[in-house]
């Protein structure tokens, strides 16, 4: 790394940690149906009006099972609001290039991915999408899915807090006014900032150039702005263009793209904020905090260092060992930024990429592929990293509890068998689905089809997809030719259990928790604020991920990263 | 299975709402302030040539191939610089497609630039970007074209270079990303010495 490249590193953590506060606090407001925020004079008349179309009463609090029956009714809506859009896109207005009805599997893939906050892409989004269905049938995920993530994780965070309480929020209370006190604002000043940058606004035809040369070259247009802006901060990822945020339309400038890197973990890192103010321990949420940005370091200075050292058969060709691997890299952002965006966009949920995963270095696209895997609690999505990674504290504090042989104990909250088993259903739904659908794809001719690499990369494409489907992080190994039934409804599927499967789970855990009476701590109770416990929960992290993944992945980039040594081609 | 139902009306009405302001209101104020502030950048910075024809994007790179002029990176959108369809190769490190297309790519590029036969060619040279539109070349690759379009110009080579110096992007606040040469400016600029 060039001392550059540590200025920008420390510039991302230092500006991080400086909006981990102010935002938190903001959120404490925005996650409370009587909090008040500046903009009220503004939203509050609309929110109302919102609260009278809906039929519901914002302070009317609901169960944790009504909290998630209620989540569940909009999401089913929500796909088919989406289905319903890309079938008939061949009808539907803004569509200057003509392009026609998705087909029913692809509908289906797409429709579920972006309910999900996966935003995982069987289609090329400037080829497929009409400005209709990028502006209308996938936005709206944008916004809705991650107010959504919010919600649960703020559901959670108030069962841990309350003492012997029934309910655990309003659903629409929480996405109504995370959307409109915390997402609009911030992606309407965002958006306009990328356009100034030079990312395109408009809603024109492609437009038709003569090149110097002579040779004609159509330029794809849109509102990529307003997408790309919620895009980013409701860690949705998915691009308006085939290419992402490498596409100079998605990404102009370093800038734009230090902008955007910072708007991934805005929100998620605020809310360990959140959660300490929430249960009145702010060092705990500091020591969450503290946790998922070792991990974050780590593995950004692992990507980072072999994507500079490059690769070694490339070199032997003739190709200048001093900059690193460029396959699938823009020069404007160069190695470092490439590896900075591939860690933050997979610790995340996020899933958009400015470079190409899949020609990485063996090693360094492990890196974004444990991210997935250790279940995206670095940072990690919207209101999904904190909920994943409470699922952590939670067996962490049950480790510690055996360790030392008394009743695990959270925050005042009896840790007992039915809080332990739902956490370990959450992660051992997401193991299985993303290995066996694997290990299924892996044998049957519709997985490898797919595969635009042979030998342990091909696998590794494949391990990618859906471990990114199941954690609902949508980035690829993008070679993989995903837009076929088979893959597009297993996909499908799989980012179904990933979201609905984790968040039932977790909303029966926020119900039972808010129902226990807190106890006062004695001198016996493991403090969950401190070093100790920041080391316990890295390792439980580490642990558990390793366990679960480590076998697969030896089968796929380790064994590539010893064949890459010794200059074996497939 | 009746509380889901009973929450299904509210489901209906949020979905509508909300996409009335997020999909409706929220993109089309953004699509206003960008046209009103920075018309020219929402439309995707085209650049006219003096009669009005539109000639490229600042912002997307576009097959070159003459000697005279500086040539991109390597394309794997569609099939070369198209822009309706931006890719990256997304071949893997140990790819025999992408050990074959880099030998035939590096011996072009030393037989095109005249270098040795063990000298290393710059990265960005001979490896796809991710977009398959991008716009840059890295400072070295430009110098080292620079000798071939000076003649292919009859132009001298500090001429060449001293273009090839005002069409590089520096890092943004002198901090920020790596520098790189914008392709189509820089060819814009030689044809416009003429």
């Amino acid at each position: 790394m060039h001392s550059t490249d540590w200025l920008q590193f420390a510039l991302f953590l230092g500006l991080l940690t400086l909006i981990t506060k102010p935002l938190g606090l903001y959120l404490v407001q925005v996650l409370d149906a009587d909090g008040r925020t500046w903009l009220d004079p503004v939203l509050k008349p609309l929110e109302k009006l919102t609260y009278k179309v809906l039929g519901v009463d914002p302070k009317r609090e609901q169960t944790w099972l009504q909290y998630t029956f209620a989540m569940l009714a909009f999401s089913l809506v929500g796909v088919a609001f989406t289905y319903a859009i890309l079938r008939l896109q061949d009808v539907l207005p803004l569509n200057p290039q003509g392009f026609p009805a998705l087909s029913h599997h692809l509908a289906f893939n797409t429709a579920v991915s972006f309910t999900t906050n996966t935003n995982w892409q069987s289609y090329g989004g400037e080829a497929t999408m009409s400005y209709f269905s990028q502006m209308v049938g996938l936005t709206f995920h944008n916004f809705t899915s991650a107010a959504v993530g919010i919600g649960i994780a703020a559901a959670l965070v108030r069962g841990i807090a309350r003492s012997s309480s029934k309910t655990v929020g309003s659903f629409w209370a929480d996405l109504v006014r995370v959307t409109y006190y915390l997402l609009l604002p911030i992606c309407l000043v965002f958006a306009i900032f990328l356009v100034s940058q030079g990312m395109i606004q408009n809603f024109d035809a492609y437009t038709k150039v003569k090149t110097l040369e002579g040779a004609d070259q159509i330029i794809a247009q849109g509102p990529v702005a307003s997408q790309v802006a919620i895009k980013m901060l409701g860690t949705n990822g998915g691009g308006f263009m085939n290419a992402n945020a490498a596409h100079p339309f998605e990404n102009p400038t370093p800038l734009s793209n230090f902008v955007q890197m910072l708007s991934i973990f805005a929100i998620g890192s605020a809310l360990t904020y959140y959660l300490g103010r929430m249960v009145k321990n702010q060092r705990h949420g500091w020591a969450v905090w503290a946790a998922m940005m070792i991990l974050f370091v780590g593995g950004v200075l692992v990507c980072a260092h072999y994507e500079a050292a490059g690769n070694p058969i490339h070199q032997q060709l003739g190709v200048a060992a001093a900059d690193g691997n460029m396959e699938g890299k823009e020069v404007r952002f160069g190695i470092f930024n490439s590896s900075l965006f591939a860690t933050i966009t997979t610790a995340a949920s996020c899933g958009a990429v400015n470079s190409m995963h899949d020609s990485f270095t063996a090693i360094g696209g492990l890196v974004p592929l444990f991210m997935i895997e250790l279940g995206e609690v670095v940072i990690g999505g919207v209101g999904a990293g904190l909920y994943g990674m409470l699922v952590f504290v939670i067996l962490a504090v049950f480790i510690a509890g055996l360790m030392v042989g008394r009743t695990p104990e959270y925050l005042g909250k009896k840790i007992q068998a039915k809080e332990v088993k739902l956490a370990m259903l959450t992660l051992l739904v997401l193991t299985l689905s993303i290995l066996g659908f694997t290990a299924w794809a892996c044998v049957s001719a519709w997985g490898v089809a797919g595969l635009n690499n042979a030998g342990p990369h091909g696998f590794s494409e494949m391990l990618y997809a859906f471990s990114s489907a199941t954690g609902n992080n949508g980035s690829a190994f993008a070679g993989l030719t995903a837009n076929t039934p088979w893959y597009n409804t297993t996909l499908g599927i799989a980012m179904l259990i990933g979201r609905f499967l984790m968040i039932v789970p977790i909303m029966a855990i926020a119900g039972s928790l808010a129902g226990k009476q807190a106890v006062p701590p004695s001198a016996g109770t493991f403090p969950v604020n401190g070093a100790t416990f920041t080391v316990l929960l890295i390792g439980t992290v580490l642990l558990i991920g390793a366990l679960n993944f480590l076998p697969a992945l030896a089968l796929g980039p380790v064994v590539e990263h010893f064949l890459t040594a010794q200059g074996k081609l497939f | 299975m009746k509380a889901l139902i009973s929450e299904l009306r509210p489901a209906i009405s949020a979905t509508l709402v909300l996409a009335a302001v997020t999909c409706g209101v929220y993109p089309l104020v953004v699509t206003g302030i960008s046209q009103a502030a920075f018309k020219d950048k929402a439309a995707g910075s085209l650049i006219t040539d003096k009669d009005g024809a539109v000639r490229g994007s600042a912002l997307l790179g576009q097959n070159f191939a003459a000697a005279q002029y500086f040539h991109p990176r390597p394309s794997a959108a569609g099939t070369g610089y198209d822009a309706t369809s931006s890719s990256g190769s997304n071949l893997g490190p140990t790819s025999q497609k992408l050990n074959d297309a880099l030998k035939e790519r590096i011996a072009a590029y030393r037989t095109e630039n005249a270098l040795g036969e063990k000298e290393a060619v710059p990265a960005d040279a001979v490896t796809a970007s991710g977009s398959g539109l991008d716009p840059h070349i890295s400072v070295k690759n430009a110098e080292l074209q620079a000798a071939r379009v000076a003649k292919a110009r009859s132009l001298s080579v500090e001429k060449v270079k001293e273009l090839v110096a005002a069409s590089t992007t520096k890092p943004d606040l002198g901090i920020f990303g790596d520098a790189g040469v914008n392709v189509l400016k820089l060819n814009l600029a030689l044809d416009a010495q003429k």
